[in-house]
């Protein structure tokens, strides 16, 4: 039994000029699966990711997600897609709860399960007595963990992670994954791109992007073996020693 | 001396990289400063009047030319009924209406005496004036050529000289006024984002983990704009002069000097608003809400200021840009030198060090 | 059930929770309106004068005091000579000089005309022309009093009597005027900028990205952002008509009804423009400028202060595309002279058609997916 595609793409482009960001592309992920794109910065991981949310038009290639084309489905994607972005998740001026409340309300959720919901959130996070305090006010690594419960509030098919635990300190790394587990065993998909090389063991399957090409695509343990390597971190090395662009 | 032009010159790239930015701070004064000379007037032209000629004898249509043939007024129709006068005003369409009485011709040549009406949209008292004053004008004028016999045998005749504007160019009122008012506004809001733009994104660390001395700090944040500013400058005076054909009278040296005090001057109150702020909206709000119209009215180049009550003239003594309305109206429009502007200059070198300083006590606060 | 009144609280709860902003939206207007009418004064009632006598003679020692007594005038001193006078005017004390030739009456008698020479700072723009307005007007009516005209004018001969009616301002205040003028400016100021800052603000702190990924419509998002702006324009509309009535006595001739009418539509087309703004600036400095650029010539092209008819027919075209030179017509039209519906429907067309040009280019514009 094959497990269902919920993202398909096949040679993927997004040129800005003459400059490839995302070089004929193709992969698929299936349901359920914890699916880790790596690369360095600027290898055109977020681009590629923001094409798949509907944020950007690919220039060339086909990609489904969720069984909608990103050309000219991109509102049904959103409405059965999370996301969690590098820059910014939630509104710092306003209170744990009314941020559930919000992102809930706005991806249908009814009034009375955002109640039930939200409830369970905080429970779970242990964030019961904040639950009016600014979210500005909370230290970052609680900030992710909150971004993460919110992005998946409305449990979708897929959830999008942008370098979800940047900066954050390696115990909270760790309770962080926690959580991307349970959402995956509940049935969520998680996308997720990282350039902590120990996070892509987490993973069920990797790609590794090299200046905008998928340069690895596989499970970690079948890479590892496939580049004779102790860890990600060597494979990556290995991979990315030749890349033009490196990241800033 | 050497850690201070490192700051100042990052403070440039951050400053020129922003094209975009750097068009729309440039462009805009531009493209205002043609605009407004070339559009502001304090001369009355092509008031709007409706005329109701009861009359229609050649007399009647003889003052109706005169009229037409004056660029004071425009005729936007004839009519007949007075209700029609009423619904032009109503509808705002005229400004005034002339009404000829049936007869006036007659009135006029056999019984030596006749009479019209003129009715003035008072709401504006100003205009209505000068309505009032035009069109009597005209009708003596009429009266004058129509029967040379009713002159006055003994004739005083005031003869009016503009000075310092001899084309009697009606734009040449505003023009420095707005551009006091332009660079007043443009040069604050400049800065006045700088220190709290850096405090909103965060990197104010960098600025406090710094060796430097907060004033060189103020001061390399002020550099760019400085230079931005003086550019800007030197493009309104090109502009005024080849453009709007503004003559510069004075010495240009004394202007630009001039100038460039009161552009550090504005530069100064921007540092202040951004160390008192905390977001970069609040900054730009106190800038474009808070100075604009007050400047606008207390500079002095739209109402004049000895008219107003005594507080409003002390907050008029506040603003920068009203000593700098006067200097630049001597020293560009009226071809005075220093001696006759020292007295202001040292009053905008006063309000600079003024604001300086509580701008470095409170930067110094902020960064502790 | 659509993601409106979620997005309606979001931004309801953003707003009230600033503070400083708030107080700014609602306390910088109404302090402005109160304050500055106060100091708008066009009305010329001192206006400087130096003169110069070079004659000395009875006739003269009379025009001069036919001038000081017309009230409207302030001699800031009496000079020998012409240079001496003109420092006054460069010092900034006097606005005309007022010149009276040597043998000014024995002239006067002998050859029937005679000259009187008024130099007028043409820069003091407005005061000085209105000046040597009252100065002409005083010298005429000095001639025509003169014993020797008076008895020798052949009378009954080509008079023109004129009556004078001033309709709809009976004590020709200029507060009537300009203060509904200024409320809508400052109402313009705060609504047009505070949308377009508010919207770049999320574009500039990354906000913007996160309601792109969902499902949020576009008119969804733009109404969220305009139906909390909209209704504080109109309290704040609510409160200059309030400041209006009860610090300046100005009553409405109209229908206050059909003010409201102007003043919703009129909001609906200026938080369009504030929306187009932030559309095509990516930070608040640029939307700042930009918006500066047209409250500019909102301010100063739109009928305010100076006539928009007096205005090249560039210029004009120019005031007539920027909606509030129709509002300040129409506010002035209602409140002086009680036009109604029929008389103000063409600017109501007007007004509507921009509130759906300028929010349909907006929502053209904003793009979820770039």
């Amino acid at each position: 039994m094959t497990a269902e595609k919920v993202i398909t793409c096949k040679d993927l482009t997004k040129k800005f000029g003459d400059f490839y960001a995302v070089n004929r592309i193709s992969f698929d992920v299936a349901r359920g699966e914890i699916f880790g794109f790596l690369g360095a910065n600027g290898a055109g991981k977020t681009t590629a990711m923001r094409i798949l949310c509907g944020l950007s038009y690919p220039s060339s290639g086909e990609a489904t997600v969720a069984g909608f084309n990103v050309y000219k489905q991109q509102e049904s994607i959103k409405k059965n897609i999370g996301y969690m972005s590098q820059k910014f998740s939630l509104y710092e001026d306003l209170s744990i709860l009314e941020n559930i409340t919000f992102f809930g309300g706005v991806y249908g959720v009814s009034r009375k399960e955002i109640k039930t919901r939200s409830q369970d959130l905080l429970e779970r996070l242990g964030l019961q007595q904040q639950a009016k305090k600014m979210v500005g006010e909370l230290p970052l690594g609680w900030k992710q963990k909150l971004a993460f419960s919110v992005a998946i509030f409305h449990r979708p098919k897929i959830v999008f992670l942008d370098e979800p635990t940047g900066g954050v300190d390696p115990v909270t790394r760790r309770q962080f994954w926690d959580m991307i587990y349970g959402a995956a065993a509940s049935g969520i998909t998680i996308f997720v791109t990282t350039h902590y090389m120990d996070e892509a063991e987490y993973c069920n399957r990797i790609s590794i992007m090299v200046d905008g090409r998928v340069e690895a695509l596989d499970t970690p343990a079948n890479l590892k073996k496939q580049f004779s390597a102790a860890d990600m971190n060597e494979v990556f090395y290995q991979l990315a020693r030749g890349a033009r662009r490196s990241g800033e | 001396m050497q850690q201070l032009f490192v700051f100042i010159r990052k403070e440039f790239y951050h400053v020129f990289r922003d094209r975009r930015t750097l068009l729309v701070m440039f462009g805009l004064p531009a493209v205002q400063i043609l605009l407004f000379g070339f559009a502001m007037t304090s001369e009355m032209k092509n008031a709007r009047m409706v005329i109701s000629d009861n009359a229609r004898d050649v007399q009647s249509q003889q003052l109706i030319n005169k009229i037409k043939a004056s660029s004071y007024f425009t005729i936007s129709e004839a009519v007949t009924d007075y209700r029609d006068v009423e619904r032009a005003f109503k509808k705002d369409e005229v400004k005034c209406a002339l009404i000829f009485p049936a007869g006036f011709g007659n009135d006029l040549l056999n019984g030596g005496r006749a009479q019209v009406q003129i009715i003035t949209d008072g709401s504006d008292p100003n205009t209505a004036k000068t309505i009032i004053n035009y069109l009597t004008a005209i009708i003596t004028e009429y009266r004058q050529q129509q029967f040379p016999a009713a002159a006055l045998p003994y004739k005083i005749t005031p003869e009016i000289r503009m000075l310092y504007n001899e084309e009697g160019n009606g734009s040449l009122n505003f023009i420095p006024g707005v551009m006091a008012l332009i660079l007043m506004l443009v040069c604050t809001a400049l800065t006045s984002v700088s220190i709290v733009k850096e405090k909103e994104m965060g990197t104010m660390e960098v600025l406090l983990v710094s060796p430097f001395k907060p004033v060189l700090v103020l001061i390399s944040k002020a550099v760019p704009y400085l230079v931005l500013s003086f550019i800007n400058f030197t493009l309104i005076v090109l502009l005024s002069v080849f453009a709007l054909h503004v003559e510069i009278k004075g010495s240009i040296f004394l202007l630009f000097l001039e100038s460039t005090l009161f552009i550090i001057t504005c530069l100064s109150l921007g540092l202040l608003i951004s160390n008192t702020t905390s977001s970069q909206q609040t900054a730009l709000l106190i800038c474009m809400m808070g100075l604009m119209m007050p400047t606008m009215v207390f500079t002095g180049f739209m109402f004049p200021l000895e008219n107003m009550p005594w507080p409003f003239r002390v907050i008029s003594n506040i603003l920068p840009s009203r000593w700098y309305y006067i200097i630049i109206k001597a020293v560009m429009l009226k071809g005075l030198g220093f001696k006759y502007i020292w007295k202001e200059t040292l009053v905008l070198a006063g309000m600079t060090l003024v604001l300086l300083t509580i701008a470095l006590k409170k930067f110094k606060i902020r960064l502790q | 059930m659509s993601p409106l009144p979620f997005i309606l609280q979001k931004e309801f709860r953003q707003i009230f929770r600033d503070k400083t902003i708030l107080a700014m939206m609602f306390a910088l207007p109404i302090i402005q309106l109160i304050i500055l009418p106060l100091a708008m004064n066009f009305d010329v009632n001192s206006v400087n004068i130096a003169v110069v006598d070079h004659d000395h003679s009875a006739y003269s020692r009379q025009l001069i005091a036919k001038v000081l007594s017309s009230g409207y005038f302030n001699i800031t001193g009496s000079e020998p000579s012409y240079p001496r006078a003109l420092e006054h005017i460069e010092k900034g004390e006097a606005d005309i000089i007022m010149e009276i030739p040597t043998g000014f009456e024995r002239n006067l008698v002998r050859e029937g005309a005679q000259k009187i020479a008024l130099s007028v700072d043409a820069i003091n723009g407005t005061k000085a022309f209105i000046g040597s307005g009252y100065l002409n007007a005083i010298i005429k009516d000095f001639d025509e009093n003169l014993p020797l005209n008076v008895t020798a004018t052949a009378a009954g001969v080509g008079n023109i009597d004129i009556a004078y009616s001033n309709w709809y301002n009976p004590r020709a205040e200029s507060k009537y005027y300009l203060v509904p003028g200024i409320l809508v400016l400052l109402l313009t100021l705060i609504a047009g900028f505070i949308t377009a800052l508010n919207i770049v603000k999320e574009k500039e702190t990354g906000t913007i990205e996160q309601i792109n990924v969902t499902p949020i419509k576009k008119w969804e998002f733009i109404a969220g952002k305009l139906i909390p702006f909209w209704i504080i324009g109109m309290v704040v509309f609510t409160l200059g008509v309030l400041v209006c009535r009860f610090v300046y006595g100005i009553l409405p001739q109209g229908s206050v009804a059909l003010l409201y009418l102007f003043a919703a539509v009129y909001l609906v087309a200026l938080l369009g423009f504030g929306l187009l703004i932030s559309t095509f600036c990516d930070n608040q400095i640029q939307a700042m400028f930009v918006a500066f650029f047209f409250m500019m010539i909102f301010m100063l092209m739109s009928g305010l202060f100076t006539s928009v008819e007096s205005m090249p027919p560039w210029a004009r075209t120019i005031s007539n595309l920027a909606p509030i030179t129709h509002f300040i017509k129409v506010v002035r039209m209602i409140i002086l002279k009680g036009s109604g519906m029929a008389d103000t429907s063409s600017e109501l067309a007007y007004i509507c058609g921009f509130a759906v040009v300028l929010n349909a280019w907006a929502i053209w514009n904003y793009r979820k997916t770039s």
